[in-house]
């Protein structure tokens, strides 16, 4: 006799993550990055070109409010650079944290009618915030190369090469703090008014619009305790010459995001079996 | 053919009834904490069962309790039972959308739900996108879709809207996109909800005999939840009937249908209960009596048995037949009085109403007890209701045929024929 392929049971195991169904469903999380990606500008004239206006706006506003009139420090850096790095970098991770952690609240219809592994959404999130993130970072090389190449007012090293991992940090970050968040709002919606809030102080807890330079004391402490705050000057003394890259930073970078993603996936999981009943 | 395909034992679902706010904090932290103590879940003894008619008492509800079946390979179940009886619980954990409070379900091979057909599809992609994408929501891989892809959009019919966006569809040809993505799904399990209910009669036709050819050709187990009974039996080998959220029977799809009937006929008796005393009249039992499910084709009698308890009254019964839209499609009074005096004592009246006059439908009545100035005595609004299903030999009908009538007489006629 064969055995039972599905064993649907109300008792669960305590870490109930299956990868191998997941990877079953990778065509699936491909047509939900592509729905993404496709529909996002549908009926729009300039279309995709969005992507690339989108940081430009607020690169210009960051100039002008923070770069010009408050005045507050690049690190000698052109300030289109230094606020560009930051911008994308930012925008990755909130547009994966935020998206993520409206997994169950944006897709109740279809959950509540088809099964799959409710893990697709998330992960299908991360990778069409990645395929923007791309976009963006071409836009970025363009004013990488026009200072380089036509003014050399920079210093790019070697630690260059370190970005895709930061990426991976940044993406973790984003799905961990996305699918705790996304579970705890399931039932009890409080949580998601304090998002957009929590979001912001963390914007500004994080060396998007200052330099981690321009700090010290405990203040700076604090900084370090934020994870973000070792990719983001990482990834800004990697290209740019100035910042803060700390081993020390990256490997606590990368434990903290392990938790975070092992955390997430744990209540998600917990979750995800009968969330249905609370919406 | 006879190796188990799916196995469902002690299957429970306890819903939390009312709305999510601070009162259930204090209940779910209880629940967390029996669970850490390894405890069972203290809401569940104080559950109750799912009969939606009667006033809860403790907030929570068996939707569905210790419910056991098995199923073969190729076999199609009919779950059939009332609105809330618990059928659409049962295919959502079957389904795996939520999760059960106790027992389990095993199955072999893969599971495919057509619980609403049409799911995820965008309104902004066209309809070969949504293909794709719809596909692969329900479970096929992107090679599987384009191998079928050809057949999907012949089945649909949409041929020629291929590159349209859905938001210009038609909610039917929305219905028929669905649907021929799910009819190419190839699972070893499929579950129908009430599908059927949409789309128009050539295309149900179409629908059924798919469902029919999954299962014949392919030896799919199918899993149909339908209110009509009538393609209960033309598609479904097996039956099952759920009566507030417990099994109550599972056998041949005719013996389960026929339980069903005599189930729902209980309901639609009048309820005594309801009526407060009255000085005039005294109900003792009022019913629809009829051999088996009415349909088309058969006859049935309003059966109402009162007692008279005063004098001196000329007592008119008056039956008011409408249907559920509302429309009053005839009425019949029925005068008791003989020498103009109703006289104290008990009554039977039977209204019989004959086979081929009323077409399918929904329909209820309202009696009124009155007196010769047409005063009101005795008023019963909405004292029975009925259904009258299709013939099963007129349930392949054509679109062209469909009859929807009020009135579906036979009646007598002539020809006269000159050359």
């Amino acid at each position: 006799m064969k055995k039972w392929d599905i064993n649907i049971s109300s008792k669960n195991s305590f870490f109930n993550l299956d990868i191998t169904e997941l990877w079953k469903y990778k065509d699936l999380i491909f047509m939900f990055v592509k729905r993404d990606v496709i529909t996002i500008y549908k009926q729009t004239i300039l279309g995709p070109i969005w992507f690339v206006i989108q940081p430009i706006m607020t690169m210009l506003i960051y100039i002008f409010v923070f770069g010009n009139i408050a005045n507050i420090s690049t690190d000698g850096l052109p300030h289109s650079l230094f606020y560009l790095s930051g911008i994308i970098l930012w925008n990755y991770f909130s547009e994966c944290f935020t998206q993520i952690s409206e997994t169950f609240t944006q897709n109740t219809e279809i959950f509540s009618k088809v099964y799959f592994p409710r893990l697709v959404i998330p992960f299908s999130k991360l990778f069409s915030s990645s395929i923007k993130l791309f976009i963006q970072f071409i836009l970025f090389l363009i004013f990488f190369f026009y200072y380089k190449l036509s003014l050399d007012i920079i210093d790019p090293s070697i630690w260059i090469l370190l970005t895709p991992y930061l990426i991976v940090l940044l993406s973790g970050l984003g799905l961990g703090f996305g699918l705790i968040f996304t579970s705890l709002t399931s039932k009890y919606r409080d949580l998601k008014f304090l998002l957009q809030f929590g979001i912001q102080l963390l914007m500004f807890s994080t060396p998007i619009i200052y330099p981690l330079s321009s700090l010290d004391g405990d203040l700076l402490f604090l900084m370090k305790l934020n994870p973000l705050s070792h990719i983001i000057e990482s990834f800004k003394f990697s290209f740019l010459g100035k910042g803060f890259l700390s081993f020390n930073g990256i490997i606590y970078s990368s434990i903290f995001m392990i938790l975070i993603v092992f955390l997430g996936v744990f209540i998600f999981t917990k979750t995800e079996k009968s969330f249905i009943d609370s919406i | 053919m006879s190796e188990v395909v799916i196995k469902v034992e002690k299957l429970s679902k306890i819903y939390r009834l009312g709305q999510v706010g601070t009162g259930t904090l204090s209940h779910d932290l209880n629940k967390w904490w029996y669970k850490i103590l390894g405890k069972d879940d203290p809401y569940s003894k104080i559950s109750q069962i799912n009969d939606r008619t009667k006033q809860n008492n403790s907030n929570y509800v068996y939707a569905l309790k210790d419910v056991s079946f098995q199923l073969n390979k190729g076999d199609v179940l009919g779950i059939i039972g009332k609105n809330g009886a618990g059928k659409s619980t049962l295919l959502k954990l079957i389904s795996r959308i939520t999760s059960p409070t106790y027992g389990s379900i095993k199955a072999k091979g893969k599971i495919a739900s057509l619980l609403e057909i049409g799911t995820g599809m965008h309104q902004e992609m066209t309809a070969r996108e949504n293909i794709f994408l719809n596909g692969s929501i329900l479970g096929m891989t992107k090679s599987e879709i384009s191998s079928k892809f050809d057949e999907i959009i012949d089945f649909s019919g949409c041929k020629m809207y291929v590159d349209t966006p859905v938001k210009r569809f038609s909610s039917g040809m929305r219905v028929r996109l669905g649907f021929a993505v799910a009819a190419f799904l190839n699972p070893d399990i499929l579950i129908v909800d009430e599908v059927l209910a949409v789309g128009d009669a050539e295309f149900q036709k179409k629908a059924i005999s798919k469902i029919k050819n999954i299962n014949s050709n392919e030896g799919r187990t199918i899993l149909f939840v339908s209110h009509n009974l009538a393609s209960v039996k033309t598609i479904c080998n097996k039956g099952l009937v759920i009566n507030n959220g417990q099994l109550d029977f599972m056998g041949n799809s005719n013996d389960a249908i026929d339980r069903y009937v005599n189930l729902s006929f209980k309901k639609s008796n009048f309820d005594l209960s309801n009526l407060s005393y009255n000085k005039f009249i005294k109900i003792n039992d009022l019913k629809i009596i009829s051999d088996s499910l009415i349909d088309l084709r058969t006859s049935f009698i309003i059966h109402n048995d009162f007692n008279v308890l005063t004098e001196d009254i000329e007592l008119i019964i008056r039956y008011d037949l409408y249907n559920i839209q509302n429309i009053h499609v005839f009425r019949q009074e029925i005068s008791i009085y003989n020498s103009s005096i109703t006289e104290k004592g008990n009554y039977r009246s039977e209204l019989i109403i004959p086979s081929k006059f009323l077409n399918k439908g929904n329909y209820f009545i309202n009696i009124d007890f009155i007196d010769f100035e047409k005063k009101s005595l005795l008023n019963i609004q909405n004292a029975l209701y009925f259904e009258i299903h299709s013939h099963l030999s007129d349930e392949n009908i054509s679109k062209r045929d469909v009859n929807n009538s009020i009135l579906n007489p036979s009646l007598e006629n002539s020809i006269d024929f000159k050359k």
